[in-house]
């Protein structure tokens, strides 16, 4: 079914990828090669997470006969985003390409169409979040398959031993291994007091309020816990509502707990806060509980990974994806699908979890209960609730819903966490909003 | 006619090949010849380039057509703009400042120290140059941590409260242009250095008879003598500085609220991570008029001056 001529424009198409990409590039052959397929994937940061993946590439390519070119291209100092974008320029390069959360709709044009193969995988493996909807299919169109690698929810991760001490709360009992969370109780106002108590005992909680993702991520999710969005789905600016004016007030409150350097955090701060014990809880996936294994166990027998607070509007927990896509100069198109169903398959998905070691996520709603999550440890259990097996949280991301192009600008720029310092630096709360209107209404332009 | 042709064509061969021969022989011809491989490297890897973001600052976000100069339109609307163009001029023309002050007082220490010692002091002070900005500005990030501050910590001990080095705008601004200075000053020293061992020391041994006091034989002596080299050397600092990207990159990402974004990364930060490349491109281009302004000014005093030597 794979069968492919090499053509003058493969060629192109693969060095020009080698080329742009800095990639660490073993190279997976098929048996009986017939036909060719270049692949650029996310460089995973977990070692050995990757040969999983290049386990099963192989696997299907000597199963379909296909030779398989496989890189996997970093996102340190942006090199996948300057490699898709060059790609996208050139019109050549890989077959399938690793597209980070807001490219699919910025490159929809250029997109082949996953109806085809989506449609039977949602039946087969689930529903797929709101979010992932949101940001991998475009009226109508699935311009990606959600990739299980890179995907990851950036909830809190607790010190079990400081919330219990500090503020009385027992996160375990809250979301326990192996049960539904009972967290009702685990809301904005809970975390607000334990914020503070924390803050008093000095072990702050180490959210960031910089302009990388994961503190742009934490305030999307608080402002939805709000209902507050800056643009709402037919574009228009939302930005002088209550809802807004609220989740600002909230985080100027909050931003008072925080560490005072938290607006020229990266993402590297929380994980480094967690790791260095200074800290009772951050939003981050369990890359930093990883990282404090192997260099702080005894800060990593403390932790816990669960759900968001829940706020007016409900529980929201932000979900970043990974998608994989297929450009429309591929002359592999359908041998890309059918790697790409392969991939998408539950046994490949499992592989994939356990050699991230439960960091990565698939977002079909059938794959969040894998034994990983449940065996991985220390403490046992840690890593539960991180795929959201309950449904407990809404997957959200930020500056959803409004349209793309809006919502990259809003997400990239930092609008909201731009906001709440701007806010809590003692700025007036209109002039604030203004001031986010009139950026807004900038990204509007066509 | 044939033969009245035949020794005209010769005639004319052997001008058109002695003609050759001259422009061969002329230097401005071989002069041309050498550079060419440079005209065509930088016809390549410069002037398409900046053709090719010319031709993008010209579309619209959706690169579906043509705009004209409505890109820059748009951008004289947006206060993020404008602050950015604030935060370049104040970081380039401050950096140059200090990198020229410093890079002199520098040059005349080393031009002091005796020839023997001389050549491992300026190798020494030559290495924050010699290193590659990302990297070095990387240390500087570790020692100006939010959180972790290395500086801070050997503060602490003279009651020097935490200084939130990339936290708060005015020492963020601070900070990236010390870390350029720190990166830039050896360049102008190495210059300043060269430029001051070619005064001829006649000069000052004559200003000495006349009874010039120090500032007297810098005043009127070193700074003229100086003046084409310190000129150039803040020019081209002042295109290199303008253009920078790493170290703000590395060190603040144009934080915290966009107050130490310059040209570059405000147009990698909308162009390539936002996704606006003819915004990006907009915004890259507009450093061209305000570095031609300078260049212009400087160098037309430079040929001035030539013309009076």
């Amino acid at each position: 079914m794979a069968s492919r001529k090499v053509s003058r424009r493969r060629f192109v198409a693969g060095t020009a990828a080698l080329s742009t990409a800095m990639v660490a590039a073993p190279f997976v052959r098929g048996a009986y090669a017939a036909g060719k397929l270049s692949l650029g994937l996310w460089d995973h940061w977990v070692p050995g997470a990757n040969k999983a993946t290049e386990d099963l590439v192989k696997q299907w390519a000597d199963k379909e006969k296909v030779d398989v070119s496989l890189d996997f291209i970093t996102s340190q100092g942006n090199k996948l985003l300057l490699t898709t974008a060059a790609e996208g320029q050139a019109k050549s390069g890989h077959d399938i390409l690793a597209f980070s959360t807001w490219l699919p709709a910025r490159y929809s044009e250029q997109l082949v169409p996953m109806n085809d193969i989506m449609e039977p995988l949602i039946k087969q493996n689930g529903a797929v979040n709101g979010t992932v909807e949101y940001l991998g299919k475009v009226d109508g169109k699935w311009l990606a398959v959600p990739a299980t690698v890179g995907s990851q929810i950036k909830g809190p991760c607790t010190r079990i031993d400081l919330l219990k001490q500090h503020a009385g709360i027992d996160i375990q009992a809250m979301y326990p291994a192996g049960g539904p969370p009972k967290a009702d109780g685990w809301n904005l106002d809970a975390f607000m007091k334990a914020a503070q108590a924390c803050h008093k005992a000095g072990v702050p909680f180490g959210i960031g309020l910089g302009t990388t993702s994961d503190s742009v991520d934490t305030a999307g999710a608080i402002f939805h816990s709000f209902g507050a969005q800056l643009v709402n789905a037919k574009g228009d600016i939302t930005v002088k509502t209550d809802n807004v004016r609220k989740a600002l007030d909230y985080y100027k409150q909050l931003m008072a707990f925080l560490p005072e350097d938290a607006p020229a955090w990266d993402d590297a701060s929380n994980n480094k806060w967690l790791v260095s014990g200074k800290g009772a809880l951050i939003m981050n996936p369990p890359s930093a509980w990883a990282v404090a294994k192997r260099d702080a166990p005894k800060v990593a027998e403390q932790c816990w990974t669960h759900g968001f607070p829940a706020g007016p509007a409900g529980r929201f927990g932000p979900f970043l994806p990974f998608f994989w896509g297929t450009w429309n100069f591929s002359k592999n198109q359908s041998a890309a699908k059918s790697l790409l169903v392969f991939l998408s398959q539950a046994s490949s998905a499992e592989k994939m979890v356990a050699a991230s070691g439960g960091y990565d996520l698939p977002s079909f709603a059938n794959l969040t209960t894998f034994k990983t999550w449940a065996e991985e440890g220390p403490p046992t259990g840690t890593l539960f609730h991180y795929p959201n097996p309950y449904n407990h949280q809404t997957l959200s991301i930020a500056a959803a819903p409004a349209p793309h192009k809006i919502a990259e600008q809003i997400y990239t720029q930092a609008i909201q966490t731009q906001m709440i310092v701007r806010h809590y630096k003692g700025e007036a709360m209109d002039k604030t909003l203004d001031w986010a209107a009139k950026e807004i209404e900038g990204f509007s332009r066509n | 006619m044939a033969d009245i042709a035949a020794p005209s064509s010769i005639a004319a061969m052997g001008d058109s090949r002695s003609s050759l021969h001259k422009l061969m022989q002329r230097k401005s011809t071989v002069a041309f010849l050498m550079a060419l491989p440079l005209i065509l490297l930088i016809t390549i890897l410069v002037a398409y380039p900046a053709g090719y973001a010319v031709y993008l600052a010209t579309l619209n976000k959706g690169m579906t057509r043509f705009v004209g100069f409505g890109n820059f339109e748009f951008l004289f609307g947006r206060d993020t703009f404008w602050l950015v163009v604030y935060q370049s001029c104040l970081f380039a023309i401050t950096a140059v400042i200090f990198k020229a002050l410093i890079g002199f007082v520098v040059a005349h220490f080393v031009h002091n120290i005796p020839s023997k010692g001389q050549r491992k002091w300026r190798g020494m002070l030559l290495v924050p140059w010699v290193i590659p900005p990302a990297m070095s500005t990387l240390a500087w990030l570790w020692l100006f941590d939010p959180s972790y501050s290395a500086i801070n910590y050997l503060l602490q001990p003279l009651g020097i409260d935490r200084i939130p080095w990339t936290g708060e705008a005015g020492w963020a601004r601070f900070s990236v242009i010390l870390v350029n200075v720190w990166i830039g000053s050896p360049f102008f020293m190495i210059m300043y250095l060269a430029a001051l061992k070619s005064v001829p020391e006649q000069l000052y041994e004559a200003a000495a008879i006349d009874g010039a006091t120090w500032w007297q034989r810098i005043w009127y002596v070193t700074l003229p003598m100086m003046r084409n080299i310190i000129a150039i050397t803040a020019l081209f600092s002042l295109i290199v500085t303008f253009a920078n990207f790493d170290i703000v990159r590395v060190l603040t990402a144009g934080g915290p609220l966009n107050s130490t974004h310059i040209f570059g990364t405000w147009a990698f930060r909308v162009g390539i991570e936002g996704g606006d490349i003819p915004l990006g491109a907009s915004v890259s281009l507009f450093m061209v008029p305000i570095l031609a302004v300078a260049a212009a000014f400087i160098l037309r005093d430079i040929t001035k001056r030539g013309s009076e030597v």
